[in-house]
Parts: structure tokens; sequence; C-alpha cells
């Protein structure tokens, strides 16, 4: 399955005296498979462009086709929509409303019609892939829990719903260093078991540069560049311009390539930057 | 619709002659503008309370459109007074059918009651449409601040209205994105009869407690370290002044009110 997203534009609040256009004519396609970072400045239209994918904002124009479904067509069944398409928000951890972590991640599977045994199968498949302890955690109420916990208790809620498609809105915001990790670690797995689209919004480059096969730059509401990690990152002094960054990596290595060392390629990883310059150093 | 968008006691952003007046005179003029209402009961006495009205907004600037979007969400309560007095005020009978009868007295109270809702609704919008809430609070306090004497905490009040003015767009916000999240894991607000959908709110209700007790939590907090509550005498950064403006304003104003009590006294 694909998404390809043609024309995509929305204004927030039309007519009224504060409008503003959130998203202009945004164009990309995603592949089957893939792992689509989308980085910009705060209000570039990120979150805005997310929500257009499982159907929460309807576009002023455009359209988005996924896979063979026009979501933007009329008549079209939102809730078949949000089955295959899941929305983690940004602090998803505000939306737990359950007693227990059990019956909060049940909530979306519930809301999909499927049989109890089959609630309960997927609850406890996704509590351990988020990298819970189901058995540990399921009667606990998930407002005794860490802000870390909670947060994957609320990704464990959507990804019971074994979407297609999953879009994860700054899932690293405000979390502890090890949380951080410990969050794209479980991001790595979802996609392994899944092999699903993911759509990964974050400001930290170095995560993005990573993780992602594509990456999507937005700024002031438009799609400014669309390619692989090497292709975006290597142009830095863009980037700069838009407030954003590159990976701590390359940083180092086109500081180290000003001064005269040879290092070829890009570095998306701290791990492939100290190679290549032991490489040269040895 | 989103929930943002709904303009009922919004302020629309302006700079015209109404926007500028003191808040005080804004307040009491809005007051005595209620009272007014229902001092009036015939239809020239309404025609002149509605002309009123009409030069303000045209002064004020603010679209025509934008202050009846904040209308729609009464329509409904204006709609109800409209029926319930229609069809219950005894006398004269002008239609039947069935057990019910619409009389001359119903359907006369029942267009005055409506007219008079909806000139309460412009009349009072138009107060918080032309004057920031932090203004607005000003010009209460000010207000009450005779009645600091016998004991009533004019400051202590403000405050809060402050507070809960400046919260509305907060939790509205709030709500949108809680609702968002919980649609995102297929809920569904809209269909279903009156007892599953009065159980679909729960889960926006829950995390949007937790929420605002959390944004409660933080301000007192900050409030708090910043000495608030402590027995200070506090001034102002942007004090009120009553400008040149404001007298005009004052004056015809009581010439206004003069109009509808004369008309009202002579016919
Ligand atoms: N519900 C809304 N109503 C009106 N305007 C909105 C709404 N949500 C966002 N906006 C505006 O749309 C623009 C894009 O916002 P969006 O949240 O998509 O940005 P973002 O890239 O996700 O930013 P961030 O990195 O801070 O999350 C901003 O200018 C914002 O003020
Ligand atoms: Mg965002």
């Amino acid at each position: 399955m694909s998404i390809e997203v043609r024309g995509l534009t929305h204004i927030y609040s039309e007519g009224l005296p504060h409008e503003s256009i959130a998203i202009e004519d945004v164009t990309f396609k995603a592949e089957a498979g893939q792992l689509v970072g989308i980085i910009g400045h705060t209000g570039s239209g990120k979150s805005t462009l997310m929500q257009h994918l499982n159907g929460l904002l309807k576009p002023k124009s455009g359209t988005i086709v996924i896979g063979e479904t026009d979501i933007t067509a009329d008549g079209v069944v939102m809730r078949d929509i949000r089955r295959k398409i899941g929305l983690v928000f940004q602090y998803p951890e505000y939306q737990l409303f359950e007693e227990t972590v059990a019956k909060d991640v049940a909530f979306g599977p519930r809301n999909l019609g499927l049989s109890e045994e089959e609630i309960d199968a997927r609850i406890e498949e996704a509590v351990e892939m988020v990298g819970l302890d189901y058995h540990a955690i399921k009667n606990v109420s998930p407002f005794d829990l860490s802000g870390g916990q909670k947060r994957r208790v609320a990704i464990a809620g959507v990804i019971a719903m074994k979407p297609e498609v999953l879009i994860l809105d700054e899932p690293t915001a405000g979390l502890n260093p090890k949380a951080h990790e410990d969050i794209l670690e479980m991001v790595k797995t979802i996609h392994r078991n899944e092999n699903n689209i993911i759509f990964l919004v974050s400001h930290n480059m170095n995560d993005i540069a990573r993780m992602s096969d594509k990456v999507l730059v937005m700024d002031h509401g438009k799609l400014v560049m669309d390619g692989t990690p090497e292709d975006v990152f290597s142009r830095g002094e863009e980037l700069k311009a838009m407030g954003l960054d590159v990976p701590d990596s390359m940083e180092i290595v086109s500081k180290l390539k000003a001064k005269g060392m040879d290092i070829k390629g890009a570095c998306l990883t701290m791990d492939e930057a100290a190679d290549k310059i032991a490489e040269i150093l040895k | 619709m989103a929930i943002r968008d709904i303009t009922l006691g919004q302020y629309y952003p302006g700079s015209s002659w109404i926007h500028k007046l003191d808040p005080r005179v804004k307040i009491m003029a809005t007051i005595l503008y209620i009272v007014a209402l229902f001092v009036v009961d015939d239809f020239i006495g309404f025609a002149i309370a509605a002309a009123g009205l009409a030069s303000v907004i045209i002064i004020s600037k603010v679209p025509l459109s934008y202050i009846l979007r904040g209308l729609k969400p009464v329509f409904l309560i204006i709609s109800f007074t409209l029926i319930i007095n229609m069809f219950m005020i005894k006398g004269e009978v002008l239609v039947s059918f069935w057990i019910f009868e619409i009389t001359r007295e119903g359907l006369r109270t029942a267009i005055f009651m409506a007219i008079r809702l909806i000139l309460l609704i412009i009349g009072s919008s138009l107060l918080t449409l032309t004057t920031k809430p932090i203004s607005l609070t000003d010009g209460i306090e000010a207000l009450l601040s005779p009645f600091k004497k016998i004991g009533l905490p004019a400051h202590d009040l403000a405050m809060m209205m402050t507070i809960a003015l400046r919260f509305i767009p907060t939790l509205m916000e709030e709500t949108d994105k809680i609702m968002k999240a919980q649609q995102a894991r297929g809920a569904d607000f809209e269909s279903g009869n009156l007892m599953s959908r009065a159980k679909a709110l729960i889960p926006i209700l829950v995390p949007l407690f937790i929420s605002a007790f959390r944004i409660a939590h933080d301000l007192a907090m900050a409030m708090e370290a910043r000495c608030y509550g402590c027995d200070i005498k506090r001034t102002r950064m942007n004090g009120m002044k009553f400008a040149g403006r404001d007298v005009a304003a004052s004056i015809l104003y009581v010439l206004f009110l003069a109009a509808i009590i004369l008309q009202r006294v002579l016919m």
C-alpha cells in the first residue's frame, strides 16, 4: 500500500479574522514499508498535514489517496480510514482516561467492533510491543505511571488497532534521554514487526537521519524538500536558513572536511562518522 | 465547525472608536441597554433600540456576519422561547388546530420576546467583541470598587474573571485536541442514541478535567512564585483614563436612553 498526497491545502478558521494558511499545495508520495521522517520549524504545518492523513481534518483542496481509496472524496467511511491509519498525537498521554491500562488500550480495538478474544490478544501484543510488561501493568491505573510509561501506553492504544500506516507526531517530545532512546527503539521494533508505513515527526535531526528512509521538510506550510536523508541533510545551509539543523555527525564531518580531511559520503550517524574518521586516521 | 470557531464572547481585534472607549462606559452602557430592552414594549421602541445597536455595530466595524455567527449556538433557545410563548398565552384565538391554539397576545409576546433576546445577545456580545478581556475585568473591578468598603473582594473577583476568560480559549483548544485524539482511536461522537452519546463523552471529559486541574495547578504555582496574594497595593500598567470620547459617548448614550423612556411614557 502506498500513500499519495497531491496539492493539499488547508486553511484554519477560513473567513474569520484569525484565519491562517496552515499548509499549502503539499504533494508527496510514500511507498509501502517506508519510514518517513518529517521535520520543520514550529508552526510549519507538520501536525496539520498529519491530521489530514487520517481524515481528522478536511483539506480545502487537494487529494489524499491511500492504497486505492481517495479519503478526501465524499462518502468515504471514516471508520475504515481510521482503522487503516493510526495517529498518535503530540503528548498522547493526555488522552488516557480509563481506570486501567488494559481498558485504555482496549478503547481503540473496541471501537473497531472486534471480538473480546481478539481485543484481549491485541492489547497484550500492543503493550508488549511498546516495551512494557503486560501482566505487571494491565491492572494499574494509567495515571499512576511515569511520563515515559504513559506515553507508551498511549502509543499502545493506537498500535492495538493494527494500522497499516502509523503516524507518530513528536513521540519523544519532553522525555528524558533514556525514555527518548527507548521510544525510538520501540518505533524500530514496531516497524520491523508490522512492516507498515510509519510517519515520524521530530525536531531531532539525529533521530530523523538515522531512522528515516525518506525525509520531508516543511517550511511555512510548504513542502520544501523531499528526498533521502543523505540528499536532504546535504543541503545544510538551506536547512539552517529555515531554523533547522543537520545531524551532529554531519556537522562534525563537514567541519573536518573544511579542515582538509578527506571523508567520503554523508555520515548520518555518529557511528558511521567515527568509523570513517578512524579509517583515515589509521 | 471546529470548536475554535465559536465566536460568542470572543474579542474581535480592531481600533474603532467603540474599541477605544473606556471599558467602564461600555459595561454601564450594556447593563443599561439590557434594562432598557425590558422597558420597551412596542414596535417603535424596539425600532429605536435596534437602530441604536445598529449604529454601534457600524461604528465598531465588526462585520455583521461575524456577529450573527455568534448567534447560532443560542438559536435553539430563541426558537424554544418563541414556540413556548406562542402556544402558552391565553387570549383572542387566531389559529387553532388539534389541542394547540395561537392567540393574538401569544404571538405578540412571542415575537417581542424573540426580538428582545436577539437584541440582548447581540448587545452584550458587542461588549466582549470590542473589549479586550483584560480591560473588561479592569472595568468591572473599577465599577465594583465602591463596594470594597462593605467587604466585597473586588480585586479578587476581577482576577478570577480574568483567569476564567483567559483560559476559555485554552480549554477549547484542549477539548479540540482530546476529541481528535479519541476520534483517531475510532471514537464516534455523532451517532447512536442519547445514552451511548453520553457515554461517548467520558473519553473527552476525563482527560479534559485532568488537563484543567493541571493547568490550574501550574498557574497557582506560578502566581504564588511571584508573590501574588501578598497584601500589596497593586497598580496597573495601563491605567484607565476617562477621555473626551468617553464623555461624548456617555452624552449620546444618555440621549438614546432618554428617547427610549420618552417613547414609552408618551405612547
Ligand atoms: N486548531 C487550529 N486552529 C487554528 N490554527 C491552527 C490550529 N492548529 C494549528 N494552527 C496553526 O496552523 C499552523 C501550523 O500548525 P501545526 O500545528 O501544523 O504546526 P507544527 O509544524 O506541527 O508545529 P509544532 O512543531 O509546534 O508542533 C500554525 O501557524 C498554527 O498556529
Ligand atoms: Mg505539531
